[in-house]
């Protein structure tokens, strides 16, 4: 692959509590403009409580998902007195971080983001992009004792719809487990220091390294599974099976069990061998997602380095 | 107290389950639901020695997936909550609190359920604990050794609050007996497996045990463990803004009941201080770093332990408990 070369990377955005319930992007946030953070090298930092009322009342959303409210229809539907508060938020933020797709929007965004689910580290990306996957294998390589992982879901820019589509390159850092509403020192410690790896690398790109060629392996999501219901309340009538419960990346085959009913009948995985994410993860009862399926792919990327004018 | 004395305790007719007292703990939200179902085809059965009924304890707060609407209803068991005024801008769980006293009370009265078993989760590494507020309840202390007998690979643990009957809040204290069973952990909003399993099996048990107890069975004394809670922790604050400065340390995390010592990592600051115990004695922590206590100012609780001594019991006979029925009465004339 012929060598790459990008603009400097001289403005990011790290922005948590877009989840007000998701705690360490909401403290990690806090604690950085405690101390006054605005520029490390030659990067200068915003960092941003994306969203305030959710967090005061530590809940998720007050009227809807934020990080559904970036599609290019919600950024430029009007605003009435009816409007969702994260539906305006959304449009603040395009403002302040993006607009979105513009040669003005941040060079780079990271969104913090917990999960309930066994996920580790893990990166979420929507586009390949080669500055991420550089990220990525830096990060991994930083971090040997911390499952490191990405996943990948193919979005084009006009649907995408999370906080993560406003900065010219971006991903979420989501890591796992940790109940909503609840603060871990270990993980905490563990997203500090994927920032901090990811600071580091903007200021080695910025100052003129090269950074190698290389491939790293990622998870695309195809499909998700919802839990089987009571078709006439709707409400869940099973768990996740233990055997597949915090076994998040690990390959699930045809007939491996996937629920265990409340009454203690075993549902079985049908279908192809994928890769399960976000199992068991508490948002997700709502928006009828019981696990995602993935592929396992490996992504080549070529030698990256800053364009010197 | 001999260990072999045998003490008489009267028949428990009635037990009453609840589940989602908290409407985001959902293991015994999901147990309820299911328990309702199979209720409803086993109407016919023979004969019970046992009536159970099973009660979905905050339905709003359930349907919500919150904890609670307007108020924390496990908190709302105090008889001056319980027989104060009533106004119409009452909070819906006060509203709602003396609706489960009338259906399972009156608290204190003849006509309150025998047992009242009242299920949580925590988002604490606690294992399974029954929570009570008597040292000395052997109803209570039995059915602990009975399920730590019949369930032997969840860690057991019985704790104590030391709370008065007339300053007890919860909704365990309305029945003649009654203790939580708290399992964790479990993120709130979330339902895992074997925590649903767990908490299923030790249902059953604690019916059959007292099925068990009500046909006349003989249970052995012996020593229980009980863990009496001292005093709570709370967070570092921000004088300002009261929000938390620090989180529980990763040597503490999920230690639940390992005991603490004196100058042991307590908290870990946000940018990396360790802040250590400060207290004198070594304690046992429990809920260290559960979700719901955050806003209630409490980071971990410490407890004491120490073995109780519990007698052997069985049910009183008819007319062992009509002999105590005339000495209450001639009592009474006195």
């Amino acid at each position: 692959m012929e060598p790459v070369s990008f603009p400097p990377l001289s403005s990011i955005a790290i922005c948590g509590g877009t989840h007000g319930n998701e705690l360490t992007g909401v403290y990690l946030v806090r604690e950085m403009q405690k101390q006054k953070v605005d520029k490390i090298g030659s990067v200068s930092i915003s960092t941003v409580l994306s969203n305030p009322r959710a967090v005061d009342v530590c809940r998720r959303y007050t009227e809807t998902d934020l990080n559904r409210c970036f599609t290019d229809a919600l950024l430029s539907s009007p605003i009435t007195d009816s409007t969702p508060y994260e539906v305006k938020r959304a449009q603040e933020l395009n403002a302040q971080l993006g607009p979105k797709g513009s040669e003005k929007a941040v060079d780079m965004l990271i969104d913090l983001h917990n999960t309930t689910s066994n996920m580790g580290l893990c990166l979420i990306f929507y586009t390949v992009d080669y500055l991420n996957l550089q990220i990525f294998k830096y990060i991994q390589s930083k971090m040997p004792s911390v499952p490191v992982r990405a996943m990948q879901l193919e979005i084009p820019l006009s649907d995408a719809y999370s906080l993560d589509a406003l900065g010219k390159h971006s991903f979420s850092i989501e890591v796992g487990p940790q109940p909503n509403g609840v603060l871990r020192a270990d993980i905490f410690n563990i997203v500090k220091e994927a920032v901090d790896h990811t600071i580091a690398w903007l200021q080695e790109f910025n100052s003129g390294s090269t950074f190698e060629a290389g491939e790293v392996e990622a998870f695309t999501v195809v499909k998700s599974v919802d839990y089987p219901r009571d078709p006439v309340t709707g409400e869940i009538s099973a768990a996740i099976h233990p055997q597949l419960q915090d076994n998040d990346f690990k390959l699930l085959k045809p007939g491996d069990p996937v629920f265990l009913s409340f009454s203690g009948e075993t549902v079985k995985h049908e279908g192809e061998e994928l890769y399960p994410l976000f199992v068991n993860e508490c948002a997700y009862y709502e928006k009828k997602i019981a696990f995602h399926l993935a592929q396992k792919r490996t992504f080549k990327f070529p030698s990256i380095r800053m364009k010197k004018d | 107290m001999e260990v072999d004395e045998l003490m008489c305790l009267p028949r428990l007719p009635r037990v009453a389950v609840c589940g989602g007292t908290h409407g985001n703990e959902l293991s015994g939200v999901y147990l309820v639901r299911e328990l309702l179902k199979v209720e409803k085809k086993a109407v016919e059965e023979e004969e019970e020695p046992v009536s159970v009924m099973i009660v979905l304890s905050n339905p709003r707060a359930t349907q919500q997936c919150h904890r609670y609407v307007d108020t924390d209803l496990n908190r709302c068991f105090t008889h001056a909550t319980l027989n104060g005024p009533i106004s119409d801008t009452d909070p819906y769980e006060i509203i709602r609190s003396r609706e489960l006293n009338a259906l399972l009370g009156p608290k204190g009265s003849r006509q309150a359920v025998d047992l009242v078993c009242d299920l949580h989760n925590t988002t604490a590494n606690m294992g399974m604990c029954f929570i009570t507020y008597s040292d000395c309840d052997w109803i209570c202390l039995h059915i602990f050794r009975h399920l730590q007998k019949e369930i032997p690979d969840i860690p057991m643990r019985f704790i104590h609050f030391d709370v008065s009957n007339k300053e007890s809040y919860s909704l365990d204290s309305v029945g003649k007996h009654g203790f939580a069973m708290e399992i964790g952990p479990q993120p709130h909003g979330v339902v895992r497996s074997n925590i649903y399993t767990a908490m299923k099996g030790g249902v059953q048990h604690m019916l059959d045990w007292v099925r068990l107890f009500n046909s006349g069975a003989i249970f052995r004394g012996g020593f229980v463990d009980v863990f009496t809670m001292v005093k709570h922790i709370d967070y570092p604050r921000d004088s300002v803004t009261h929000n938390i400065t620090a989180a529980i340390h990763p040597h503490l995390q999920d230690r639940d009941f390992c005991l603490l010592h004196p100058d042991d990592p307590l908290f870990q600051t946000f940018s990396g201080e360790t802040l250590r115990y400060k207290g004198k004695e070594p304690l046992y922590p429990f809920f260290i770093n559960e979700c719901a206590y955050y806003e209630k100012g409490i980071a971990l609780s410490l407890a004491r332990k120490r073995r109780v001594m519990i007698p052997s019991i069985r049910v009183e006979t008819e007319q062992e408990q009509q002999a105590n029925h005339q000495q209450y009465s001639s009592e009474d004339e006195n």
